[in-house]
């Protein structure tokens, strides 16, 4: 108990007297949540959009005020033509060009059916996707009789709620999974690297010939960072709260109570890459592809429901994924315990699993 | 008691012998000294004795302990000091000697009397991390560390390796020092010459030890007649005198030339002629000497080598 203590304090005293790692454990998070979550965002805004109005009737100037209305919009002023609508678009000097037909002001006053036609861009397919459902959302809320076609005639005419999120923030969307990369760099990269540092200065072998056991020095390491991670997630939730005004509507104890046991699987791949490098550089090349791949199958960014079922089963042994869940679960939903149990499961079996192979192999190659 | 026993001891790394069949003993208060090139095999042998590795075949027991079982109780009896500088930069002098006291469960107040020589000169820079030491300092703070819970045996790897003159005559008389104090030494060096400040040498090569002996007592196993020569600008008639018929071997010994002689009748006189006879001129100083450790060595080395 006593060798861990001293070992603990030395650690401290290191991870305090750096002045380049340091201050990243608190830049990181204020520069990943305030740049990457307004950055990476999905929300669409300054649509190109060119309308060409056959109708010139009251009704359809009604529509196209709703679209010059509206923030996400900018109109492209385009003549009667629906060729020349094309050709902008083609040159890319529109997005989407909305075609409304002669006969819009007529019918929807007579409360028939309307086909309005819609052609976008889909270089960019999600961009497409999100100006096809604005804009049908825009044209819906105007004459709920409306139809917007693209192309062919797709798009039912039910109306969208967004639950837990109805505004459709895409922050909100963010935060939570940029918490989640936080914790996963500080614990998994920092405890990589500060091992393999000892290996490459010869320090560990200084250690290795001191009556200090395997475990006692796993501990002495594991411990720094797991605190300090911890510390970090509590930074970013109040950075959240100011700065996004994040409400989290679930309980703050029980997040952190995943957070704790998420991180000891963390910390234990951290020591597994460590075990298996020689320098820093090999370390962080290591870390930097697990790392890349657990975030991508992790539904950060996107929703892992339309990922294919060989992703959805890696998913079933990807830390970041069930921590990913949790956190918006429980931040955006609210979720309590008896809804959040089979990621507490899940987490703790492979929180087990990772820190038994980790030890296994520190022994081994000691 | 032998407080080191190696024993048949081989290691390979992949198909390069690193240690061949090497048997050394140190007896308990010795300062034992293992000499070799680069490359012998030294540092090898070292990592074995002190648990860090193990080796294919034999065994080394370090104070009656097997270094592959009972490797955690050697741990706690040895100091070792690594080639290259292993504490941590990053902390002070002070925090890294309070950290390597506390691992081993001592304190620096109670052996401090043991460190004293080695620490009076680092007391000053106390506060200084021990990355912004000069390297004689550095090599003293490591000393210390490694003394600092009173280990029965100290073991160092090249403790003089790139360390200027001076700071090599103190670190050998802190050794002394230490060994005064009732601590066996175990230490390696590339250095021929530091070969005398040790009670007993190994000679080592190739992974292969030449012999054990104390310095003196190599010294007269030296089977030839040696010749010590002055001449102004001797060393351009290196290749001349090498062609000489009763030329065993010649090399530098600092400005001096050092002459083996095959011919047991060979005389100052007779060398003199002969070295004029090669076109030395001017003053030549030539008597002859007691063969040193050094010069049993180079003979050593150079024959080995040829063999191999």
């Amino acid at each position: 108990m006593k060798k861990i203590f001293i070992l603990l304090q030395k650690e401290f005293i290191q991870i305090f007297r750096n002045k380049t790692i340091l201050p990243i454990i608190f830049v990181l998070p204020v520069v990943q949540l305030l740049i990457l979550a307004n950055a990476a965002t999905q929300e669409m805004k300054n649509i190109k959009l060119a309308i060409v109005d056959y109708d010139c009737s009251p009704e359809s100037r009604g529509l196209i005020e709703k679209f010059t209305f509206s923030k996400f919009y900018a109109i492209i002023p385009v003549e009667r033509s629906t060729k020349k609508a094309i050709k902008l678009i083609d040159m890319g000097y529109a997005d989407a060009a909305l075609i409304i037909p002669n006969s819009f002001g007529a019918m929807a006053n007579r409360s028939e059916s309307i086909k309005l036609q819609l052609l976008t861009n889909a270089i960019n397919i999600t961009s497409a996707a999100l100006i096809n459902r604005y804009t049908s959302s825009i044209v819906l809320d105007y004459a709920t009789n409306a139809t917007v076609e693209f192309g062919k005639p797709t798009i039912s005419q039910a109306s969208i709620r967004h639950w837990y999120n109805p505004t459709l923030d895409y922050k909100l969307y963010m935060v939570p999974g940029i918490l989640v990369i936080l914790v996963t760099i500080v614990g998994m990269f920092l405890t990589a690297i500060n091992i393999v540092r000892e290996k490459e200065l010869g320090t560990i072998e200084q250690i290795n010939v001191t009556p200090i056991k395997p475990y006692q020095f796993i501990i002495g390491k594991l411990i720094p960072f797991w605190v300090i991670a911890l510390a970090e997630l509590m930074f970013g939730l109040v950075i959240a709260r100011v700065v996004f005004n994040l409400n989290i509507t679930g309980s703050i104890p029980l997040l952190f109570g995943f957070a704790a046991i998420y991180l000891i699987a963390a910390l234990g791949l951290g020591l597994i890459l460590s075990t298996s490098a020689s320098n820093q550089q090999q370390v962080m090349f290591m870390a930097f592809f697990f790392m890349t791949v657990f975030l991508m199958l992790s539904g950060l960014f996107t929703p892992t429901e339309s990922m294919p079922s060989w992703a959805n089963w890696f998913n079933k042994i990807n830390p970041l994924f069930y921590f990913m869940n949790v956190n918006r679960m429980l931040i955006l939903k609210g979720s309590d315990f008896s809804n959040l149990w089979p990621n507490f499961l899940a987490i703790s079996i492979i929180a087990t699993v990772v820190i038994i192979i980790a030890i296994k192999r520190y022994k081994k190659t000691s | 008691m032998s407080y080191i026993e190696i024993s048949n001891l081989s290691k390979s790394y992949g198909k390069i012998k690193a240690l061949n069949n090497v048997n050394i003993n140190v007896d308990a208060g010795e300062l034992f000294g293992l000499i070799g090139p680069d490359g012998a095999g030294k540092s090898t042998l070292i990592r074995i004795v002190t648990t860090l590795l193990l080796p294919d075949s034999g065994y080394v027991n370090v104070l009656g302990y097997n270094t592959r079982e009972d490797y955690k109780k050697i741990r706690g009896e040895i100091g070792y000091m690594p080639a290259v500088f292993s504490l941590y930069s990053d902390l002070t002098v002070q925090e890294n000697l309070d950290f390597f006291a506390g691992v081993f469960g001592a304190t620096v107040a109670e052996n401090y009397n043991l460190i004293r020589g080695v620490y009076h000169m680092l007391e000053p820079f106390k506060n200084r991390p021990a990355g912004k030491l000069s390297g004689g300092m550095k090599q003293k703070l490591a000393l210390s560390c490694a003394l600092i819970h009173r280990p029965k045996v100290l073991i160092l790897d090249e403790p003089t390796t790139g360390v200027d003159a001076v700071s090599r005559r103190e670190l050998w008389e802190l050794l002394y020092d230490i060994k005064h104090q009732g601590i066996t030494i175990f230490v390696s060096t590339a250095y021929m010459d530091e070969a005398k400040q040790c009670d007993r040498v190994a000679l080592i090569q190739k992974g292969r030890v030449l012999g054990v002996n104390s310095p003196h007592g190599f010294a007269q196993m030296f089977p030839h007649k040696l010749y010590d020569v002055y001449a102004d600008g001797i060393w351009s008639f290196l290749d001349k005198i090498r062609a000489l018929d009763t030329c065993k071997s010649a090399y530098m010994f600092g400005s001096n030339l050092h002459y083996v002689s095959t011919d047991d009748a060979e005389t100052t006189e007779t060398l003199t002629n002969k070295l004029h006879q090669i076109g030395l001129s001017g003053d030549v100083d030539i008597k002859q000497i007691n063969a040193g450790i050094e010069d049993y060595f180079i003979r050593q080395l150079t024959e080995n080598a040829e063999l191999s």
